[in-house]
């Protein structure tokens, strides 16, 4: 990625990736643009290169950011009618490191209402459509981020990954999409979704690019009690393999998936048999249980999370609501998609008295036993690898009437969600029909930069 | 049919006085504060606001277990409490449920009966409500504020024992430091659970939430016993319900039946790790404690103080503290200064006094100069009352009884030259005849005198052994 300095002006990158947003407008990948106050910033920037003072790493580079990171600049939104008019007053650490670093967000990215979903088309404001295909989804939630690098508007862009927000959409649009360990960036100040699986990561073109934003991202905030010791270096190459060992995961690679998808992973495993990595099938029979203890302890901490959203304080309030109960009700019912009323439903289902130990504790075991056979795993392996998703970007509606097939969709990503592990995808074909075709590499916590480093040795040097 | 017993449970929320809030770095103390001046966004409940646990509040949960003998438990968690109030910012309190930081302990009452605690937990406070005609107003200073619930086991048996467990509780936490124990200001609050029966088996209970003063848990319980009796002799049974107390009535009234209790989707807090604490830690906390009053109880027995008197003190531990000192100096001077606190320091018009003012040491050589007749006990008072002067913080008892004037002649010369004069005034001429013929009730005449002559500084006892000396 261009970084300004005395030969590249800051205010050039910023306006081409203004011009280029426009020019892409009708993808819809972005809620809201930033533009007098990017330019303005590059200016700053400009001058200070000018003057010889220190710019940061990032200096000029403009970004997306996923409309549920708090930043005063504009309405942070969550794609809900709920926030459609809220200004946050502080600013999520992630993006204060990424600014503090000199990167510049030129505009805020579409995303499903809250991050409740996987293709974008629950937003309030509407669907954002595939960069290569615009009657097909961008996957979601984090779909707008990842149209917006897919396009080049963006050299990086900020999204979240709570079961696969971040991977999914990258696999769709063909970027890498990096969903870190568990902990390794701050979650202070990102519209919460699931406490426990809320992780803040980025989409980027190159390995190396996605390694210097994650490096700046990462780190312990003492606003995050969950965050760990920063464990990210600047250079990829101190993150290399001991093992020289990838299992491939055999229970994604056969029924259920399209047989391009498994081809093109196929192709990928042999691309990293080149590059010198020794390839194993594994099978991991306890996978298949990852969705149904997802969409346990997901929505239990999503209804939990949304509790705040009463109306009473900030955001949307029912104008129809005539006492209290109905400021409640009527808040809720206006201001929350269907998705949303979805999970909040199985939430305070799986939480209620008398079911509690039924479904979220024996959740909680079942991902205890999950967590389990990964550390097995990777025993063996450096890492694991599978596809993203079992297919490619579908049509735009096709899934929106039948809920559980749009879960299906999220099959191979939230068990790292679930372990707290890092997954990253890398772009490894395309389908006939010119559809990107994703692969996911998986590592044990804290080996974010080993799955770059991986990424980064197949890539094609352009 | 044999008599009713009652059965008390109690618990009891206590605001930590840490100096932030439970999980924001704002303020804790809302006293004389602008509404909603002391909230943080994440008291607000903004999006994307995360709790950061206040070490302090863990340490003030830690001695208040200690001060209640209760196990203090290495890994507590917090949990999840939902339901919607629009006092409670973020749709759920943050507490403990399932591993409270304090386990199980006891309290030894006054009167020598126990009441063993089931756990305590660290919680955090909602705001505060104010309803008005057609419309509500919401505070949030105190949304955050640490909390400990304490939970006893149903052990107390009496309206009397209710109160007195309460007002010990309220020692235990003064003593321990970790609250400001303003109950008008809500620093304590209790909710009382009651039951009467008149078999083994435990009658249904009613639970009297929010009760702020001793008072008023007293109250509650007695008319709580002659509500539910009344309800079990007609034949009926008693709802499990909530109650609220009405202070002016003097009544309970029915605010929420079993029925209708809310479903608090309880779910372990993913955002605070556990509690994780060392042992040693715990003993530092424990060596760091002051004595407690069950300490002081036991300390003062040998002074042979009336119930009353030597719980009047124990009610402050600046003067138990104090009482404990001279007694560790010289036990036989300390019953002199525990009737000084008991009956003057602790009379209505010297409450408002600054108790620390007079030292240990300073009450000691007050207390020795009555012992060593340098001082009468009435001009002792006096001495005492000066001691608690800010002014006089530089002086000592002997010094400022100087000042005063007040101390006691015992110069036999300077007294026989007194009595000498006081034998020789006319008035006094009809008693000092009577005391020369045996009739000594009269020499309290001339002592009198003599006493009125000194200025109150002649020592008395020495004036009659002289008068007597004198006129046999």
């Amino acid at each position: 990625m261009k970084i300004a300095d005395k030969n590249t002006k800051a205010v050039d990158l910023v306006r081409a990736a203004l011009e280029k947003a426009k020019e892409y407008e009708d993808y819809h990948a972005f809620i809201s643009m930033n533009e007098a106050s990017a330019l303005e910033r590059a200016r700053e920037i400009d001058a200070k290169i000018e003057r010889g003072e220190e710019v940061g790493r990032l200096a000029g580079v403009p970004f997306a950011l996923k409309d549920n990171y708090l930043s005063p600049e504009g309405n942070t939104t969550a794609a809900a009618k709920m926030l459609e008019d809220f200004p946050a007053p502080i600013t999520a650490t992630a993006v204060a490191k990424i600014e503090a670093e000199g990167a510049i967000m030129i505009g805020r990215t579409n995303l499903d209402a809250y991050a409740h979903g996987g293709s974008t088309e629950n937003s309030y404001f509407g669907p954002t459509s595939n960069a290569y295909d615009k009657t097909r989804v961008a996957g979601g939630s984090s779909g707008g981020s990842a149209v917006a690098v897919a396009l080049d508007i963006v050299p990086f862009a900020l999204g979240s990954d709570t079961g696969g927000s971040i991977r999914q959409p990258a696999s769709f649009n063909g970027v890498i999409g990096v969903k870190p360990t568990f902990g390794a960036v701050s979650r202070y100040g990102v519209v919460a979704m699931a406490s426990s699986t809320d992780t803040m990561g980025c989409f980027a073109k190159s390995a190396e690019d996605a390694n210097l934003v994650m490096s700046i991202m990462a780190g312990k905030d003492a606003k995050d009690s969950t965050t760990l010791d920063d464990y990210w270096t600047k250079d990829l190459a101190d993150a290399t393999p001991k093992k020289k060992k990838i299992g491939l995961i055999a229970d994604f690679m056969g029924e259920g998936v399209d047989p391009e998808v498994s081809k093109a992973v196929r192709d990928y495993a042999n691309k990293l048999k080149k590059a010198g990595y020794e390839i194993e099938e594994i099978s991991m029979p306890i996978l298949k249980y990852a969705l149904a203890i997802y969409y346990i302890v997901v929505p239990a901490e999503v209804s939990s999370n949304l509790s705040r959203y009463d109306g009473i304080r900030y955001g949307h309030r029912s104008t129809e609501a005539k006492n209290l109960d109905e400021i409640y009700s009527k808040t809720r019912d206006e201001g929350f998609m269907p998705e949303n009323k979805r999970r909040i439903l199985i939430g305070n289902f799986v939480l209620s008295s008398g079911f509690f130990d039924a479904y979220y504790l024996k959740a909680q075991k079942a991902r205890t036993l999950l967590i389990n056979a990964y550390n097995e795993a990777f025993e063996k392996y450096d890492a694991l690898l599978c596809p993203t998703a079992p297919r490619p970007a579908f049509k735009i509606g096709e899934n929106t009437n039948d809920p559980l097939q749009m879960y299906l969709e999220d099959v191979m990503t939230v068990p790292p969600s679930l372990a707290g592990i890092p997954g990253i995808n890398i772009p490894v074909g395309k389908s006939k029909d010119g559809l990107p075709i994703g692969a996911q590499l998986v590592g044990p916590r804290q080996s974010d930069q080993l799955l770059l480093n991986i990424a980064a040795s197949t890539e094609d040097k352009q | 049919m044999s008599e009713y017993k009652i059965t008390i449970g109690i618990e009891c929320h206590v605001q930590l006085n840490t100096k932030t809030k439970l999980f924001s770095g704002v303020n804790n103390d809302a006293v004389d504060k602008e509404p909603n001046s002391c909230v943080s966004p994440i008291d607000y409940a903004l999006p994307g606001m995360l709790p950061v646990l206040n070490k302090a509040a863990v340490e003030k949960a830690v001695r208040a277990g200690l001060a209640m003998n209760c196990k203090i438990n290495l890994l507590s968690r917090f949990d999840r409490k939902h339901y919607y109030y629009p006092d409670l910012p973020k749709g759920y309190q943050i507490s403990q449920l399932y591993q409270p930081i304090i386990g199980a302990g006891v309290i030894h009452l006054p009167d020598g009966s126990d009441v063993k605690i089931e756990h305590a937990h660290l919680e955090e406070d909602a705001g505060k409500l104010t309803h008005f005609g057609n419309y509500s107003t919401v505070d949030l200073n105190r949304a955050g504020t640490p909390l400990i619930e304490i939970v006893s086991m149903p052990d107390i048996h009496s309206a009397a024992q209710a109160r007195a467990y309460c007002e010990e509780l309220h020692r235990l936490m003064m003593y321990a430091d970790v609250t400001n124990g303003d109950l008008y200001q809500g620093n304590m609050r209790f909710d009382v659970n009651i039951s009467i029966s008149n078999t083994d088996k435990l009658g249904t209970r009613a639970e009297i939430k929010n009760l702020n003063s001793f008072r008023s848990v007293e109250r509650a319980v007695e008319y709580e016993y002659k509500r539910q009796k009344a309800l079990l002799e007609k034949g009926e049974r008693v709802v499990q319900e909530t109650r609220g107390w009405n202070d002016t009535t003097g009544k309970t009234t029915s605010q929420r039946s079993k029925e209708e209790a809310q479903d608090y989707r309880y779910m372990p807090e993913p955002d605070v790790p556990p509690i994780v604490l060392e042992q040693a830690y715990v003993d530092k906390v424990a060596a760091e404690m002051p004595m407690m009053p069950a300490d002081y109880r036991s300390k003062f027995g040998v002074l042979n103080l009336d119930d009353s008197a030597r719980e009047a003190i124990i009610n402050y531990p600046i003067l138990a503290q104090r009482l404990a000192g001279v007694c560790d100096a010289n036990v036989n001077l300390a019953p002199r200064v525990a009737n000084w606190f008991a009956s003057v320091l602790l009379a209505e018009e010297n409450q408002d006094k600054d108790f620390e003012l007079a030292t240990a040491a300073e009450l000691l050589e007050l207390s020795e100069m009555v012992e060593k007749k340098e001082l009468s006990s009435t001009a002792a008072k006096e001495v005492l009352m000066e001691m608690y002067d800010k002014k006089n913080t530089s002086k000592t008892p002997h010094q400022l009884a100087k000042e005063m004037n007040l101390l006691q002649e015992n110069d036999e010369n300077a007294l026989s030259q007194i009595i000498d004069e006081v034998l020789e005034m006319p008035e006094c001429a009809k008693a000092a005849e009577d005391v020369r013929n045996g009739e000594m009730k009269a020499i309290g005449f001339l002592v009198g005198q003599v006493m009125k002559k000194s200025k109150g500084k002649a020592n008395p006892a020495s004036v009659n052994e002289l008068i007597k000396n004198k006129l046999s």
